[in-house]
């Protein structure tokens, strides 16, 4: 395993930290941040599974970040997140319900439904990225779903009425 | 026939598709009786699809340059560390070896080689983005370049050299943009042409050599313009293509 292994990950990384962010510039600083702070580790620690090891630095450094802003800062309603340059029109509208829904879930339970739901990490890979006992791993999938599936059907159902006011 | 009973966890296991096939099926036939539940570990299974939709096209997208520069920086040191100590190595040398030069505008000459070999250094290996714009909008290039930099610039012809223009690039110097133009040759060596208009004086220098790291730079200034081409060959090789440029742009 090589540096170059970690930079096969970058994707991958900015593509979770996009989720939890819902801010492009933001995510990469996330990004770029994990990867300062996994080759200042490097040296002196190789990690047995790269991928799950980056994710808890990663999840280290967002938690950190949040602590330091105080509340965790959920964006308005006005805040659009950034789209990925492939989305269609119909994408970006499917993108933006999703995004703001994800945006209005606390962020513990965002965490586990996109490193389970996006990432496709196991559940034990999940519970060691952000050191919680499997239980609560589930716990927080099962809220987090539970509460997304609800905001999603909101979301749906305001969509025909925005089309027949225009 | 008996079964264990089917835990809220499995249900989430069966949603992302991770049971064993034999207890696959069996959960398959509980939710046939149980059409709301059905419904709902669906709805989770359309909750992942979706994430996907949202967020794979990131996957797809150029990483942009400082988290490639980020991940493959040296593993002793961070990136912004390693340059600081690199700098200060290498600006301190120039500094005891111009010590005793008077030359027209020291401190911007003897850090426009430094800045353009790590420019080329950083760049020059990018294999699928090795330039923000390439050379088949070059007329694009060169105007969207000459505005930002605040000066006519004009990418200088190197087919007769046997280098062709891949294109450049906008990156920041000590005291505002420069630019970066890239030029390739037909075994895949790449040169880049490093040009600053940021001279608090107007002056003039002659044409210089210096090595940074292994890569070779000629450079000059003209007027409030920096010029400086890198590559990683010998100096003769260098001067030949660096003469070519030279004459071009100082007709």
């Amino acid at each position: 395993m090589g540096r170059q292994d970690i930079v096969a990950e970058i994707p991958r990384l900015r593509r979770y930290a996009r989720a939890l962010t819902g801010d492009a510039a933001r995510a990469d600083d996330l990004v770029q941040d994990t990867l300062e702070r996994a080759l200042g580790k490097w040296a002196l620690w190789r990690p047995g599974n790269l991928r799950a090891w980056l994710f808890s630095i990663m999840h280290n450094l967002f938690v950190n970040q949040a602590r330091r802003a105080g509340a965790v800062d959920y964006p308005g309603d006005e805040a659009l997140p950034e789209l990925p340059m492939r989305a269609s029109q119909a994408d970006a509208i499917e993108l933006r319900d999703l995004a703001g829904c994800l945006a209005r879930l606390p962020a513990e339970q965002r965490e586990v439904l996109l490193l389970v739901g996006l990432e496709d990490l196991s559940y034990e890979d999940t519970a060691k990225i952000l050191g919680l006992p499997l239980g609560t791993v589930m716990s927080r999938l099962s809220r987090g779903r539970q509460r997304l599936r609800s905001l999603l059907s909101g979301a749906d159902a305001a969509e025909p009425h925005l089309k027949a006011v225009k | 026939m008996n079964q264990p009973p089917i835990s809220e966890q499995e249900l989430h296991a069966y949603a992302d598709g991770r049971l064993e096939a034999a207890r696959r099926a069996q959960v398959e036939a509980w939710l046939d009786d149980r059409p709301e539940l059905r419904q709902t570990v669906a709805d989770w299974r359309i909750q992942n699809e979706r994430l996907h939709g949202a967020f794979d096209p990131v996957l797809d997208e150029a990483v942009p340059a400082r988290l490639m520069a980020a991940g493959r920086a040296s593993p002793a040191l961070p990136l912004h560390l390693a340059a600081a100590v690199a700098w200060l190595t290498v600006g301190g040398l120039l500094g005891f070896l111009l010590r005793d030069q008077l030359s027209p505008a020291p401190s911007a000459s003897a850090s426009l080689p430094r800045q353009a070999a790590l420019a080329h250094a950083v760049f020059s290996p990018e294999v699928r983005h090795p330039v923000e714009v390439g050379a088949a909008e070059e007329a694009h290039l060169v105007a969207w370049l000459s505005k930002r930099l605040g000066a006519e610039l004009k990418p200088p012809r190197l087919a007769a050299q046997g280098f062709d223009l891949v294109g450049g690039r906008l990156l920041s110097g000590e005291a505002g943009p420069v630019a970066q133009f890239m030029y390739q040759d037909g075994r895949g060596q790449r040169l880049t042409l490093y040009v600053r208009h940021d001279a608090q004086v107007a002056s003039e220098t002659s044409f210089r050599y210096a090595r940074e790291n292994g890569i070779g730079v000629f450079y000059w200034l003209d007027g409030r313009l920096g010029y400086a081409l890198s590559g990683e060959m010998d100096k003769a090789e260098l001067l030949h293509v660096a003469t070519a440029v030279y004459r071009q742009l100082n007709p």
